[in-house]
């Protein structure tokens, strides 16, 4: 306490240093003419008495230093004095400066960006309060976390780990609140769900378990706070008002805070509603169905002192009640724990590996600029190598020198850091606005907050420290006497030095970025091209859920039927196909176990195998161009009255019946019972993800398998957006009040894209920003060595060396480094993509392409690095040169 | 002749504050005066070697200052002990004592008394 309250009086004293000056002075006066009247009565003659005080007094300037040293801060004062040295050489050699500063900049910036997407993904997500305690519950055997609305009230009820446990699902609605009718994206969530969160409502109220009296019982709505701010426009007005959800009334009760996007960090739910009303809202009601498994999510706080483990017990216990008493829905019910802003561990185990990857990678780059900034402040040391020696022959301390130095740095490290951050806000803001998907709303909130901050500092810092510590050796080692009398020139080694080390990790680094973004790029162009099993050039999905519209029963294939041939009559549309869910572009998919036609017993763990399952128009194949490898397709009469058909895929037969030959005219069961006679096989495609492995599909009339959701793939050699906009004319002819999002099929496979094309980007980035700092580091080397060797090329020269051997001796040892690290480099690259492949399609090595690409990448770094060094070593004129000293 | 002894800085720190506590309200002349008196001319004090003492004393909350008029009838600063200087004093006079007389004693022991 006392030294802090010294510190604070220094302070104060620091800013007011004149006054105090002045207070001392005026003392010594005083002191000098007191004692000097002491003298005078004494009997001293007023010359004498008055000498005698001032001997007495002692050395007045050296009591004044005392004085300042003990009142100000000595330490903010030498800073001070560093601080307009550290400038004035800055400003001496501002090729230096500029070339640290950017340097430092992007490898500043690259880390405070992607620590804000790693802070704003995984470390500090959904902005709920204690969301350390918040859990997802996922299943056992995989990555997911779907519940059906009786499993959840049991494992609601019978759990003694969780405060409460609440439940969500997506849905897409369609909203008219007067204006036109539009589609949102909403969680249906349990009527517990904001008190599970323990959230506060930013307007109104929000809805409870106690509004929840059996279904379609609560049609309110609660608006997220950015969809109030875009859609309501801050109305405060709007709570109580009574908006149409597919064509419901429902009352707004309140607004979430803002900042609250939902418990899914990709994905912003526009409004919620309570999830007693998923008729309403999905147009089924699977409240009492136990094997429907359509809530996305269960997730709850854990109480108080109850351990994961302790959780994951007691939920297994539930299961395995659930198992034993409902042996037909329920088959292996284990369960564990996972955080629920990722969906558990389904995109939250890659994610993190992904961002950790990244962070590592943007850590070593920054580790990179560190070393290549060392070094040429190690360089700068040694030119300054004689005034160093002055100073330290003058009486300087090795430390004052030192602190110099790092003053230096440091300076240069905090401008670094300060133009990184602010790239680094600029990009954030760009992240945040931006939104990837426009059929998601998916938008990524990465705003910097305090960690974003203190990190960047302690970055900035650090690596201000780090690169400042390269020439202490140096100056340490400095013995005056000897560098004065000699010249400063001739300090070369043979030796591998630290800096030598330095360039070669750095390169090496490089060359793994390259390497890595190579393959990503590769990967990407690679499953552009691949075999969907569709193809998604020339035609458009226009795609809508007629229970938006209230459309029900038999009303909906009716409609159906309608539109497609609605679609089909527009001029030069060669084919149109309905499907339920597009492959690759809902994102949602409806998989089903099937049964081979000899399994009795419909239990789940004697199901023959889990397939994709669609129902389509009969055009469909042709419209999606899927080819058709035996038997037909689908017509007309294959509806509700006929007997149940289906076409599979490869992969479906050879599961199922073993081979295709087996599989034509075979019949398989569905879980409820019903026998389907299969009549044709297509080919295999990709259905979810492009990284999927080869899976069963099964394809069903759409007649003996209705469903409200519709996605037209409307093939066409038109202009794509002259088509749409005819399709478009054509629905609202048919029904006015219907929501219909168009876009060319291959625009829509962005979703499933995302993933490879974000790791390209950002791999892409980081390569160019790795490739900057090679080219800076190995240009610095060559150029210091060439400046270093000048003499001793310019005898080469005299003494008639030829240009290659002169280029050799200036240049050999930058491009051998350059030679190991790209080795490294590359090596540590094929590695890597290993990791990389559980993101990329197809992210390979093995691929001479990759090769060749480094290698040339590698080589064009090295060229324009050492472009200008080997042009000063060749016009070294050795006359010149000898003349000089 | 014996040399005057160089006063270390904590010792004059302490003194000052005797100083203060016995005499009050005192300017830097007469702290050094006084200090120079009582100790019967056997410290060398520079008496500049005062100001940063008391400079430091004051940022340390101990003794405070103001302007006042000498007896000359001139500007001059004057010291006084706080409360916490008070306090400090005491427990500083108390370690001091203890030390002195564990100095003592360890001076008056004779070799019988050591074995």
């Amino acid at each position: 306490m006392k030294s802090t309250k010294r510190f604070f009086a220094r302070l104060i004293s620091f800013a007011t240093a004149k006054a105090q000056d002045q207070r001392l002075s005026e003392e010594i006066e005083e002191h000098i003419a007191l004692q000097t009247d002491e003298n005078l009565r004494a009997g001293l003659s007023p010359d004498e008495a008055r000498r005698q005080a001032i001997l007495k007094f002692g050395g007045r300037e050296a009591i004044k230093e005392q004085y300042r040293s003990e009142r100000g801060l000595l330490f903010f004062e030498n800073l001070a004095r560093d601080l307009r040295l550290a400038v004035r050489m800055l400003r001496k050699s501002p090729g230096f400066t500029a070339v640290a500063v950017v340097t430092l900049a992007m490898a500043i910036g690259a880390n405070a960006v992607v620590f804000g997407v790693l802070n704003a993904l995984i470390l500090n997500p959904l902005h709920v309060p204690q969301a350390d305690s918040l859990y997802g519950i996922q299943h056992g055997n995989e990555a997911s976390s779907y519940q059906s609305y009786p499993d959840y009230l049991d494992l609601r009820d019978r759990n003694r780990s969780f405060d409460d446990i609440a439940g969500y699902d997506a849905a897409q609605v369609g909203l008219d609140d007067g204006g036109d009718p539009s589609r949102a994206w909403i969680f249906l969530a349990t009527g517990n769900y904001f008190d599970v969160l323990r959230l506060q409502p930013f307007l109104g109220r929000f809805f409870r378990a106690s509004d929840e009296h059996g279904p379609n019982s609560a049609p309110y709505i609660v608006l997220s706070y950015s969809y109030w701010h875009t859609h309501f426009q801050d109305d405060r007005g709007v709570v109580g008002r009574v908006v149409q959800v597919n064509k419901y009334p429902y009352t707004i009760l309140g607004v979430a805070p803002p900042g609250f996007n939902g418990t899914l960090v990709f994905f912003n739910p526009a409004f919620f509603v309570p999830l007693v009303n998923q008729e309403q809202v999905e147009g089924v009601n699977d409240l009492n169905a136990r094997g429907h498994r359509f809530i996305f999510m269960t997730l709850g706080h854990l109480k108080p002192g109850v351990t994961k483990a302790q959780a994951i017990a007691d939920l297994n216990s539930i299961g395995s009640y659930l198992e034993k008493t409902y042996p037909k829905d329920d088959d292996q019910r284990t369960f564990t724990l996972a955080r629920p802003s990722l969906y558990g561990d389904y995109l939250g185990k890659p994610m993190r590996a992904f961002m950790t990857g990244l962070m590592f990678l943007s850590a070593l780059i920054l580790l990179a600029a560190c070393a290549n900034l060392g070094s040429l402040f190690g360089a700068r040391a040694a030119d300054r190598s004689r005034e160093v020696a002055l100073r330290l022959a003058l009486g300087a301390s090795r430390a004052r020198i030192l602190r110099q130095l790092f003053t230096e740095a440091l300076l240069i490290s905090l401008m670094g850091g300060a133009l990184g951050l602010w790239g680094g806000f600029v990009l954030m803001g760009g992240l945040s606005a931006w939104q990837p998907f426009s059929r998601w709303p998916a938008q990524l909130a990465v705003n910097p907050d305090a960690n974003v901050y203190g990190v960047a500092l302690f970055l900035t810092l650090a690596s201000g420290f780090l690169f400042g510590a390269f020439p202490v050796r140096q100056v340490l080692r400095t013995n005056p006497y000897e560098i004065i009398k000699a010249s400063s020139r001739g300090m070369t080694g043979g030796r591998v030095t630290f800096r030598d080390l330095a360039l070669i990790v750095q390169i090496a680094i490089c060359a793994l970025l390259v390497t890595s973004s190579i393959v990503a790029v590769r990967g990407l162009l690679r499953s552009l091209h691949s075999d969907l099993g569709f193809d998604p050039r020339n035609a458009i999905i226009a795609d809508t859920d007629l229970s938006m519209a209230g459309y029900s029963s038999a009303r909906v294939p009716q409609m159906q039927k309608r539109m497609i041939d609605a679609a089909a009559a527009i001029p030069g549309v060669e084919s149109v196909g309905l499907i339920d869910w597009a492959p690759l572009v809902s994102g949602g998919t409806i998989d089903t176990r099937v049964f081979r036609d000899a399994t009795a017993d419909l239990r789940p763990s004697n199901a023959a195998a889990t397939s994709f399952q669609y129902g389509i128009s009969p055009e469909y194949f042709h419209a999606a161009r899927t080819a058709l490898l035996a038997g037909r397709t689908f017509t007309w009469q294959d509806d509700e009255n006929s007997p149940r058909v289906a076409v599979i895929n490869q992969e479906f037969a050879r599961k199922v019946f073993g081979s295709a030959a087996d599989a034509l005219g075979g019949y398989f069961k569905k879980p409820d019972g019903t026998r389907l006679q299969v009549v044709g096989i297509v080919e295999n495609g990709k259905y979810s993800r492009l990284t999927e492995d080869t899976q069963p599909a099964m394809f069903l009339p759409f007649l003996q398998s209705p469903s409200t959701q519709t996605y037209l793939a409307v093939r066409s050699d038109r202009d794509p957006a002259q088509l749409a906009a005819a399709i478009r004319a054509k629905m609202r002819n048919l029904d006015s009040g219907l929501p219909v999002y168009m876009g060319p099929w291959n625009k829509e496979l962005a979703t499933t894209l995302f993933g490879s094309r974000m790791a390209a980007i950002a791999l892409g980035v980081m390569g160019v920003i790795g490739a900057m700092l090679s080219i800076t580091g190995i240009f610095g080397m060559a150029a210091y060595s060439v400046s270093k060797r000048l003499r001793e090329l310019g005898i080469r020269m005299a003494l008639g060396a030829q240009r290659k051997e002169v280029l050799q001796a200036a240049l050999g040892r930058a491009l051998k480094l350059l030679g190991i690290g790209s080795g490294v480099g590359l090596l540590l690259g094929i590695l890597a993509s290993r990791v990389l492949s559980a993101i990329v399609y197809q992210a390979t090595p093995r691929d001479p392409v990759v090769l060749a690409g480094v290698v040339a990448a590698m080589l064009l770094l090295g060229l324009v690095a050492t472009w200008i060094p080997a042009r000063r070593a060749l016009a070294i004129d050795p006359a010149i040169l000898m003349r000089e000293d | 002749m014996k040399q005057k002894t160089d006063v270390p800085q904590g010792t004059l720190a302490l003194m000052v504050l005797k100083t203060l506590d016995v005499l009050g309200s005192l300017h830097g002349y007469g702290i050094a005066r006084r200090i120079e008196q009582i100790s019967g001319d056997l410290l060398a004090v520079n008496q500049g070697t005062l100001y940063p003492v008391l400079l430091k004393l004051e940022q340390e909350g101990m003794i405070a200052s103001e302007w006042g008029a000498s007896e000359n009838n001139r500007r001059a600063r004057f010291y006084r002990l706080t409360k916490e200087g008070r306090k400090q004093l005491q427990v500083e006079t108390q370690d001091w004592q203890q030390t002195a007389t564990m100095i003592e004693r360890f001076f008056a022991a004779k070799a019988e008394d050591l074995s």
